[in-house]
């Protein structure tokens, strides 16, 4: 995905819910992408199979898939593409199950529209998804309707029905949210085994760092419409370059950090320079104007987007930045009053 | 305790009857404990033996045919300025709980005392304790009018007791101030307010009235975490500011960790574990609890993910297994005295038998599996899907006899087989909570 930008013209005005966000997802890997409600996550992700909402609108950009622009196709080619190569799974199942129809039956449907197959071996195919899912009993539950199904095996089916048409790219938008932990361990096991087995890729909206600590390979980091951070799982969660990240990860029970205070910006209106200054405890004068600062290389590996990472300073700048409680207490020393990320357990 | 309306600061009269208390306290505490009364020591909230059983009927005559165990046998107590957390997956009869508890759906067995008095059995009571309890919902758009202003929402309690428009404007003021809104919020509608100023809305309203008791369910589900963490800090301070008693309602372990004194973990309408929070979730002493905490996933990349986490899903509370209702899921249920078994082994033979006593084997799909359909290759294809164990003995004899019956289709036989051959405390009999301030339910030996 490069330079991506997705509109949403309202009576107030246009809300750029995807300001210029690339990224990649190879084959065979986990990428989350992940931020707060309003970071534009869940745009992005429909932007690429381009199922955004009207009056949204992809405005700029290009999704790259095997070499085609999905956001230049035409919509023929584009409904091959989705579903078939490229399936969603949504946070609510729901939304991808008729309750109407049994669940057999939609997953059958599912897999006659991918494959040339007659009923019969459409029909078999599809207790074979389910059974590759995990439903219970697959045969049978295959005739029940998805309000006979508890919440977890909704989502089952669900990503039964996305895997029809074998496809290599999932998409899969906060799918575990609104399941019990119990339930969520489950499916993202299943989700890590259809990454191991199939060799899918998976691209994983999510809020959750504790989900995305257990099944990312790589991390994309989004704040109010744009990228803050990309990188390795590890190197993130370890190493967290950005002041948002690292404000995220010190929000979290046991980190005893110092965590992030107001609340996401007005889509509407965004603050100029960094999107982030008006929260950021680290913010001096240059982030506050222009358009931001771009991505810059991170010891590590991978990218973010802060002014402290222009390769002029390095990170121990940030760390010893314009911090309040260090200058309030000029007997502590600037370079360990870091910002809480380094307070935090290892 | 001062009314509201006679007060505009919402902390005025809590503060007062918060330094009575104390200065009562002090005063016992110097004097022997005879002289006390029995309202000042008993938890604000007791809970005994709560229970909620719906009658299941079916047929023309809609005849009963069996009972829901929503809730059974629950027990509890909440001090005041304490902070309970109730945590269990969905099905686990939480909000039967706190709704039995206010009587807003009536117990069909235990009893309630608020404050020192029962609740229910005619009393006034009741009326006692919905006056002073307050409920904070977890989707704040639906406690919220969308065509009303977060002012008049927050007053509406207010309103709703008679108190003059003046008036509520000054408590709603000060309301707002103490939750962390601005005035500018008042004449904000709801749609123009964030998710976090809703919750703080909702929040403002619940302590219009100046409770004593606060009930929240779910109170930052679909919050992002640091929104989260902010209003989690925010109830903190006004439990310590109001000396409120608050029981939390969630499924997410990590709210009550970080929001609670104590925990309850419910399953299947009953307490399994109760104690302080951080010794529970930290050093669980219940099986369930134990695969509770471990599902929670941790934000660190280097840590193994628990495979093999819970399967299934709480037990349907019209037909609750018998003896300890978690068996049916337990990772260290108990083996039979004398099988040579693990309990991961006979758990697989559990699997089977709940499976064979619900219909839900699926032979079809087996045979579709083997290649010849004989009886042999069938056993063969079940014993693999259950991966079950094959133990010596009249264990593994009675085991291949019951596969053998199941295979031919005859389940009740093969059901009563296995429950016959394959005994364990955890099947007989449901464990008893015991006493005190830190109690599991399970048969398992204290480590
Ligand atoms: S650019 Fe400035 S405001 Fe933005 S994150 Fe970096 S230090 Fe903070
Ligand atoms: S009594 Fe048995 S089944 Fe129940 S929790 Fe304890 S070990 Fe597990």
């Amino acid at each position: 995905m490069r330079d991506l930008r997705t509109q949403f013209p309202t009576v107030e005005g246009t809300v750029r819910a995807v300001d210029g966000v690339s990224f990649d997802v190879y084959p065979g890997e986990t990428v989350c992408l992940v931020g707060e409600s309003g970071s534009g996550k869940t745009v992005a992700c429909e932007s690429i199979a381009r199922l955004v909402d009207p009056p949204g609108e992809v405005v700029d950009g290009e999704v790259r898939f095997d070499d085609r622009d999905l956001l230049a196709c035409a919509e023929r080619d584009l409904r091959a593409v989705r579903g078939d190569r490229i399936a969603y799974v949504f946070q609510d199942p729901q939304r991808s199950l008729d309750p109407v129809y049994t669940v057999g039956e939609q997953v059958t449907e599912a897999v006659g529209y991918h494959r040339d197959v007659d009923g019969a071996a459409a029909r078999e195919r599809a207790v074979d998804l389910l059974d590759r899912v995990g439903l219970p009993n697959p045969a049978a539950r295959a005739d029940e309707y998805p309000h006979q199904l508890s919440g977890g095996m909704k989502q089952r089916v669900a990503i039964a029905t996305a895997l029809a048409g074998d496809p290599d790219l999932l998409i899969a938008d906060e799918p575990t949210t609104a399941l019990d932990v119990t339930i969520q361990a489950q499916i993202l096991d299943l989700f890590a085994d259809l990454g191991d087995e199939e060799g899918l890729a998976t691209l994983f909206v999510t809020h959750d760092l504790g989900v995305v600590a257990g099944i990312a390979d790589r991390v994309v980091v989004m704040y109010a419409g744009r990228v803050m951070e990309r990188g390795s799982v590890t190197r993130v969660f370890e190493r967290p370059a950005h002041p948002y990240i690292r404000g995220l990860l010190d929000s979290l029970p046991g980190r005893g950090g110092e965590r992030i205070g107001g609340e996401p910006p007005d889509p509407l209106d965004p603050p100029a320079g960094c999107r982030f200054h008006p929260r950021c405890p680290h913010a001096v004068g240059e982030c506050r104007s222009g358009d931001g600062p771009p991505l810059h290389g991170v010891d590590g590996g991978g990218e973010a987007a802060c002014v402290f990472h222009d390769g002029v300073r390095d990170s121990t700048v940030v760390e010893a930045g314009p911090e309040p409680r260090s200058e309030r207490d000029p007997t502590h020393d600037a370079d360990t009053s870091t910002c809480g990320a380094d307070g935090g357990p290892r | 305790m001062n009314r509201p309306d006679s007060s505009a600061d919402p902390g005025a009269a809590a503060r007062e009857a918060t330094a009575a208390d104390s200065e009562s306290s002090a005063a016992d505490s110097g004097s022997t404990a005879d002289g006390v009364d029995d309202a000042d020591r008993e938890p604000l909230v007791v809970v005994d033996g709560l229970e909620k059983h719906y009658p299941v009927r079916s047929g023309v005559l809609r005849r009963r045919t069996g009972t829901v165990r929503a809730v059974d046998g629950v027990s509890f107590a909440i001090e005041r300025g304490e902070a309970l957390g109730l945590i269990g997956e969905s099905g686990s009869g939480k909000s039967t709980v706190a709704e039995t508890l206010l009587h807003l759906q009536e117990p069909t067995g235990g009893t309630v005392r608020f404050d020192g008095r029962p609740v229910g059995d005619g009393g006034d009571g009741v009326d006692d304790l919905r006056r002073r309890t307050a409920m904070v919902f977890q989707d704040p758009s639906s406690s919220l009018d969308p065509r009303t202003t977060a002012g008049e929402s927050a007053a509406e309690p207010l309103r709703v007791r008679g108190v003059a428009r003046r008036r509520r404007r000054e408590r709603v003021a000060t309301l707002f101030e103490r939750v962390g809104l601005t005035a500018d919020h008042r004449d904000r509608y709801p749609h123009e307010l964030s998710g976090g100023q809703k919750r703080r809305v909702g929040i403002a309203r619940a302590l219009a009235l100046d409770p004593a008791f606060v009930v929240l369910d779910e109170p930052t589900a679909a919050l992002d975490v640091s929104v989260q963490a902010e209003i989690l800090d925010l109830l903190a301070d006004l439990r310590d500011a109001f000396d409120l008693s608050m029981l939390f309602i969630s499924h997410d372990v990590s709210v009550v960790r970080r929001a609670c004194d104590r925990v309850a973990v419910l399953y299947a309408g009953e307490v399994v574990e109760t104690g302080p929070t951080g010794a529970v979730l930290d050093d669980p002493a219940h099986p369930y609890t134990r695969a509770l905490a471990a599902a929670v996933p941790t934000p660190d990349p280097r840590a193994d993910r628990p495979r093999h986490s819970l399967s299934g899903a709480v037990p349907d509370p019209a037909d609750p297994p018998d003896g300890c209702r978690f068996h049916t899921r337990c990772p260290e249920v108990i083996p039979p005295e004398d099988a040579d078994l693990t309990s991961a082994e006979y758990g697989a033979v559990i699997d089977l038998r709940v499976d064979l006593a619900d219909g839900e084997v699926g032979l079809d799909r087996l045979r579709t599996r083997v290649d010849g359909a004989d009886a042999d290759s069938l056993a063969r294809a079940l014993r693999a899907e259950y991966d079950l164990p094959d133990p010596d003995g009249d264990a593994g004899r009675a085991l291949s006899a019951a596969v053998d019956e199941a295979v031919v289709g005859d389940d009740a036989a093969a059901v009563r087989r296995i429950r016959e051959a394959f005994g364990s405390p955890c099947v007989r009999e449901n464990p008893e909570r015991g006493e005190g301030d830190r109690s599991s339910a399970c048969h398992l030996p204290p480590e």
